[in-house]
């Protein structure tokens, strides 16, 4: 390895990074065609500046005086990696099971981990997944969607038509009507994970339902209604509000974040609803029908519905009512030390923009006021930040949100009181994460 | 969009015209976007549009017998459901939770009871077309499609009366179907009176039903009760610690037990288990490595035919029941490499 160099001086390769003997061989080697050795050499390079010196710092932090392999070696090259990955030292971030949640993993749930995460926007690989009878890869020269029901005349489109058609990109959340769920009777489980991970958000490109709808010549007159259909096993099917269709929001979509969708969530075509819940989202889309009724499918009669405590179960439930969770600090995790945190969260609602969001950290007692950080759309996960001096003593962090129809996330107290406790769907209630004199931060309930 | 402003035009147009222009109410097909997408052809639309509603639209011409969906429910439905769809080991029960009381009111009278543990299918299916929807567009579980509509009928059949909504001897098709409708235990037990539709097809309430306010100083008293996870539930989520960042204001909790504090985990060493044959072929919805889920596990399989390649390959291809519990695997449609593959290794311990 040569000594420091300069700053600002530019060295030609290979000189730069391979020894005296290594660019002798490298050379000799080379003219015998043996390119291998090439590689070899620089090998050998990079290991010889990898070696740390236990040598003890009095003087500092060893971070800083003691140079590491990275700051005094070549750096791996571009397209290591055609498609690039988190770092190694991200490993830990991954979506999860909750054990014993489901007992096939086909018809299952793995969710996103909030905890960890920052911004508005879910990585597309950690995205939480619901599948009801496994996913699949589909090759998307093979797919269609068609279009029935009443409209002139029922139309087919490959995926290279929907792809020419003029697109807009939304973004939006998506959350499972079940998503804190096991949370309705009692505390359940331990980490925002698992409270809330059914939840993501995503850019999403594709074509307003509404112009294909119009193109197959639909009958749009009167009280109409949307059946979307998948094709994978399960067929999945929901009948979609119509007015979410008619208002353009409702979008074909094929894109997220930038690239196609995923496998997991639909690849090549999902439905987009806005503010809906997830199950409502068919993945794998095929076909859409239109219709003068409601369609009582499974998913929206039998299950994703919510058992009254007059014993009524209330069908075609959809919106996602205004929520929120603080994400750090949270569930599961210690504080390292007392003195300042950021206490940051998400909120959303299905019915609009997030106006206001507050958040207590006594339980809530008293509440102030958090920051909104840019950009707050409809139908979208915000992000609230807002600062936290920690004393040492036990406390209870909650954030409510308020949207802008005016609407305030209730207390599981004003929820259960109108709700019952026998629900699994639609949990909105104000999340409560206990800060204990350890550091340690637990999920509880209050009252 | 542009067609969206030509749409409401076309709309308002036709509303001007009156009532005259009701017969010709289907909107101009679009020819903004020339050569995309055409015509399906009704082979196409027939082939896709299987959905039957609540008023047994789209329902095909067909019937079938308790007891034929007996049969069928017994090979192909009962290893997931139970015999009698009672079973809540791999999906929630079918049947149980209704009375002759229910079919007489509508309305399952134990789901006003919060003390009845769980809801079968039967306690909270209005619309008996939910059920015939369901099951022939989804089931069975790794075979989904492959029913035809009589055999769907047949397996109603056979669920409505382990339900006890219809006799033994009784043969459901499109021409009674209606009148089963009226006996269903649950059709009355239901409701669209919320405000989590966005429309107003359903006559929706207009506010939602739970109604917060912003209270922002002294909201509740200073002291309350907190519940929390119980101690021996700390690690049900695995360790913690490795599940947050390393990096960061704060860290996971390390929830690994005791005994384990400190040992690194080992590197997994490279799987023997035919893993993606078992998943290719669903194996793993009923059979866990170790554990006992629908059927046996592979583990136990395996401790009690060592070296019996032939015979578990016999077991595979033909199904059985009775040596692990009253529940039966059905014969398997895997492929005869696969199948050996699976045998093999079950032979061989079934080790990971």
């Amino acid at each position: 390895m040569s000594n420091i160099q300069q700053p600002g001086q530019v060295r030609k390769a290979p000189e730069n990074f391979v020894d005296a003997q290594g660019v002798r061989t490298v050379f000799s080697e080379a003219r015998k065609g043996r390119r291998d050795f090439i590689r070899g050499a620089f090998a050998a390079a990079v290991a010889g500046g990898a070696a740390t010196s236990a040598f003890a710092q009095a003087d500092g932090d060893p971070a800083i005086l003691q140079l590491p392999a990275h700051s005094t070696g070549l750096g791996q090259p571009v397209v290591t990696d055609g498609y690039g990955k988190p770092s190694k030292y991200e490993a830990n971030v991954q979506r999860r099971q909750s054990p014993g949640l489901t007992p096939t993993a086909q018809a299952s749930v793995s969710f996103a981990p909030l905890q960890s995460l920052f911004g508005i926007v879910t990585p597309s690989g950690l995205h939480f997944e619901r599948h009801h009878q496994g996913w699949w890869d589909i090759d998307p020269s093979k797919h269609r969607l068609m279009i029935n029901g009443l409209v002139k005349a029922a139309k087919v489109f490959t995926l290279d038509e929907l792809m020419r058609l003029p697109s807009v990109s939304r973004f939006h959340f998506i959350e499972c009507g079940a998503n804190t769920g096991m949370e309705w009777g009692n505390v359940a489980v331990p980490t925002a994970q698992y409270t809330h991970g059914m939840l993501s958000c995503s850019e999403f490109t594709g074509v307003p339902l509404i112009t294909l709808l119009e193109m197959a010549g639909a009958d749009l007159k009167g009280e109409r209604f949307v059946l979307a259909e998948g094709a994978d096993g399960s067929s999945m099917t929901r009948t979609i509000p119509m007015s979410l269709v008619r208002s353009g929001e409702v979008l074909v979509a094929y894109g997220q974040n930038g690239e196609m969708l995923r496998p997991e969530q639909g690849y090549p075509l999902r439905l987009v609803v806005p503010g809906v819940q997830g199950v409502s989202w068919v993945k794998y889309l095929r076909r859409i029908e239109l219709g003068d009724m409601p369609y009582g499918t499974k998913d929206e009669t039998v299950h994703y519905v919510d058992l009254m405590p007059d014993g009524q179960h209330r069908q075609y439930t959809s919106v996602q009512e205004c929520k929120s969770v603080v994400t750090t600090p949270s569930g599961g995790q210690m504080l390292l030390d007392k003195g300042f945190y950021n206490i940051t969260g998400l909120a959303w609602s299905g019915r609009g923009k997030v106006k206001r969001v507050d958040v207590s950290v006594d339980g809530g007692r008293n509440w102030r006021s958090a920051r909104l950080e840019s950009p707050v759309l409809s139908k979208c996960l915000t992000r609230f930040n807002i600062d936290w001096a920690w004393d040492g003593s036990p406390a209870i962090i909650q954030s409510r949100a308020m949207d802008d129809t005016g609407y305030v996330q209730p207390g599981y107290r004003q929820l259960r009181a109108v709700r019952g406790t026998r629900s699994i769907y639609h949990n909105n209630a104000i999340q409560s994460w206990q800060v204990q004199a350890s550091g340690e931060v637990a999920n509880v309930q209050l009252g | 969009m542009s067609s969206s402003v030509s749409c409401i035009v076309l709309r308002a147009l036709l509303a001007l015209a009156g009532c005259g222009v009701c017969i010709a109410a289907w909107a101009q097909p679009k020819a903004a976007y020339p050569g995309i997408g055409r015509d399906a052809t009704p082979k196409e639309v027939a082939a896709w549009d299987i959905d039957v509603r609540p008023d047994f639209k789209g329902l095909p011409k067909g019937s079938g017998s308790v007891a034929r969906g007996q049969d069928i429910w017994e090979g192909k439905c009962a290893s997931c459901h139970g015999v009698f769809g009672e079973s809540n080991q791999v999906f929630s029960p079918i049947v149980g939770g209704t009375t002759a009381e229910d079919i007489k009111t509508g309305h399952v009278a134990r789901l006003k009871d919060p003390a009845f543990p769980g809801r079968t299918t039967l306690m909270k299916v209005a619309s008996l077309s939910t059920v015939w929807d369901y099951v022939y567009r989804a089931m069975p579980w790794n075979q989904p499609k492959s029913l035809t509509p009589d055999d769907v009928f047949a397996v109603t059949a056979y669920m409505l009366n382990l339900g006890g909504i219809v006799p033994d001897d009784f043969t459901l098709s499109d021409r009674n179907i209606r009148e089963v409708q009226a006996r269903m235990p649950n059709r009355d037990g239901t409701t669209t009176a919320h405000a989590m539709w966005p429309g107003n097809e359903f006559g929706r309430a207009a506010k939602p039903d739970v109604a917060a306010v912003a209270c922002m100083r002294d909201c509740v008293p200073a002291t309350q009760a907190v519940s929390q996870l119980p101690p021996h539930a700390r690690g049900s989520h695995g360790n913690l610690a490795e599940q947050n960042r390393l990096v960061g204001p704060q860290r996971g909790i390390d929830t690994a037990p005791a005994t384990k504090t400190g040992a690194p985990a080992a590197a997994a060493p490279a799987s023997k288990a035919p893993l993606a044959v078992l998943e290719k072929n669903s194996c793993v919805a009923c059979h866990g490595m170790t554990q006992k889920l629908v059927g046996p596990a592979f583990s136990d399989i395996a401790k009690k035919y060592p070296g019996q390649v032939d015979h578990l390959l016999e077991k595979i291809k033909s199904g059985g029941s009775g040596v692990w519990g009253a529940i039966p695997m059905p014969p398997q449609t895997i492929g005869d490499d696969d199948a050996r593959a699976v045998a093999r290794w079950l032979a061989e311990s079934a080790g990971p």
